[in-house]
């Protein structure tokens, strides 16, 4: 049981919040579970970094707060490239996401600790709420100019039939890939992890000669912990650029 | 692991049907719509919380520090080059109160050396004016005294042509004598 690999995805009430005993209000029972307690680590762990390392605005900074400001110019810089200086409206959002997903990662490879990000339904909900704020925000500051945004500039008349379908199929299956691409990495990464670290396990119980077999899956596992912080954080990065390309499409939805 | 008491919830029954099993019954935990409800709140109720801290409190503190950090360095560097401007007006303002001094200088040189040259000049030409003139007079005075001499060595000839004449002859005849000398000189 140790050895299953789905186990660490498995939510599990912690303590659950009214409608107890009670079938008919079961519905708005609200469980508190390890995934909402990681959910409430990752912001506090922000908040509580970002605020207290900036607690002495040293003119010359210490070196937490020069984490703190190279995390804010990080995601300052990247917004501002992507979506230019009107962008920087949505730099608290992109900042809030890019922070959430990567702290939420990082914490998910200490071992036995929950990854919020290996749901789907999380992903997609973070995706959902990129795409709701780029539909919303797009459709609120170009009115209908922008549809304009599947009918890019210089395209022949002609091409229009074939490439707008593509444009809105491609816009469609945004917050799809948005999800999809987050949750899988940490999902398959997590897994990975925990099946070649279950090798050890398993060879090391059958003998000396599983437990001299055992070095390889130890490397390997090594390996792929290297890995999967990489890929914590590249994801994270990747989640808050997409997000910055996208809003640059509903602030200039002409290309 | 069926911590939980509540079996008449049907949000967590999924939840707690393989509660204490391994994932190899039931559904795989991210597909398991039971707890999509329960995510979804937790996840709008922290990500709500970290968005208003970071955009009420943590990001202007460090956009503030950040801003207040390249105002000082840009005010900083304004007033060095100030004070660089300053330095460099002094440094000029100083050559050209050299370059005013130095013609000044020259120019008090110039001068005195054509003062002096005109009073030389001026006293050297008195001076040979004067002695021209001392010349002038003393040649005149030889001149007289020659011409006196002159005379009066005709006047001591005569005398004494007539005294030798007087003595040979024993008769005077002056006048013969004064034209015999006026017929000497002459020739």
């Amino acid at each position: 049981m140790a050895n299953d690999p789905i186990k660490q995805f498995k939510i599990t009430d912690i303590f659950t919040i009214g409608g107890a005993g009670e079938g008919e209000t079961g519905g708005f029972e609200i469980a508190f579970t390890n995934s909402a307690l990681f959910m409430v680590a990752t912001v506090v762990l922000i908040s509580a970094f970002l605020i207290l390392t900036t607690r002495g605005r040293g003119l010359v900074p210490g070196r937490l707060q020069l984490l703190s400001e190279m995390m804010y110019e990080f995601v300052a810089n990247m917004v501002r490239s992507s979506a230019g200086t009107e962008g920087m409206k949505f730099f608290p959002f992109v900042f809030s996401l890019f922070m959430f997903v990567l702290i939420a990662n990082m914490l998910g490879m200490v071992p036995y600790f929950f990854t919020v990000t290996s749901h789907i339904i999380v992903t997609f909900a973070l995706a959902l709420l990129v795409i709701s704020v780029v539909l919303v925000y797009g459709f609120w500051k170009n009115g209908l100019g922008f549809f304009k945004l599947f009918a890019p500039a210089g395209v022949p008349g002609y091409l229009l039939p074939i490439v707008i379908p593509i444009e809105v199929i491609s816009f469609l299956s945004r917050p799809i890939s948005l999800s999809v691409r987050l949750f899988a990495n940490m999902l398959a990464g997590h897994i990975t992890l925990k099946v070649f670290a279950g090798f050890i396990v398993t060879m090391g119980s059958a003998g000396a000669v599983g437990a001299f077999g055992a070095i390889l899956p130890m490397f390997m596992t090594v390996g792929l912990t290297a890995l999967e912080f990489l890929v914590a954080a590249l994801q994270a990065y990747v989640f808050a650029l997409l997000t910055s390309m996208y809003l640059n499409d509903a602030i200039h939805p002409s290309h | 692991m069926a911590s939980s008491t509540n079996t008449s919830d049907g949000t967590h029954a999924t939840t707690e049907a393989y509660g204490g099993d391994h994932g190899g019954s039931g559904v795989f935990p991210p597909f398991d719509s039971s707890t999509f409800g329960s995510q979804i709140l937790w996840l709008a109720l922290t990500f709500a919380a970290l968005y208003i801290l970071m955009s009420k409190v943590a990001l202007p503190r460090i956009g503030e520090i950040l801003e207040v950090r390249r105002d000082r360095i840009e005010g900083d560097l304004a007033e060095a080059e100030r004070l660089k401007q300053k330095t460099d007006q002094a440094i000029r303002s100083y050559e050209a109160e050299l370059a005013d001094a130095k013609q000044k200088a020259h120019n008090i040189a110039e001068e005195t050396r054509d003062q002096i040259r005109a009073d030389l000049d001026e006293k050297r030409a008195k001076v040979e004016a004067d002695l021209a003139k001392k010349m002038a007079v003393a040649e005149n005075n030889i001149r007289e005294t020659k011409q006196a001499a002159m005379d009066h060595v005709d006047e001591i000839a005569s005398e004494t042509a007539l005294a030798i004449v007087t003595n040979i002859v024993g008769r005077t005849a002056q006048k013969a004598a004064k034209d015999a000398v006026a017929k000497v000189v002459k020739g």
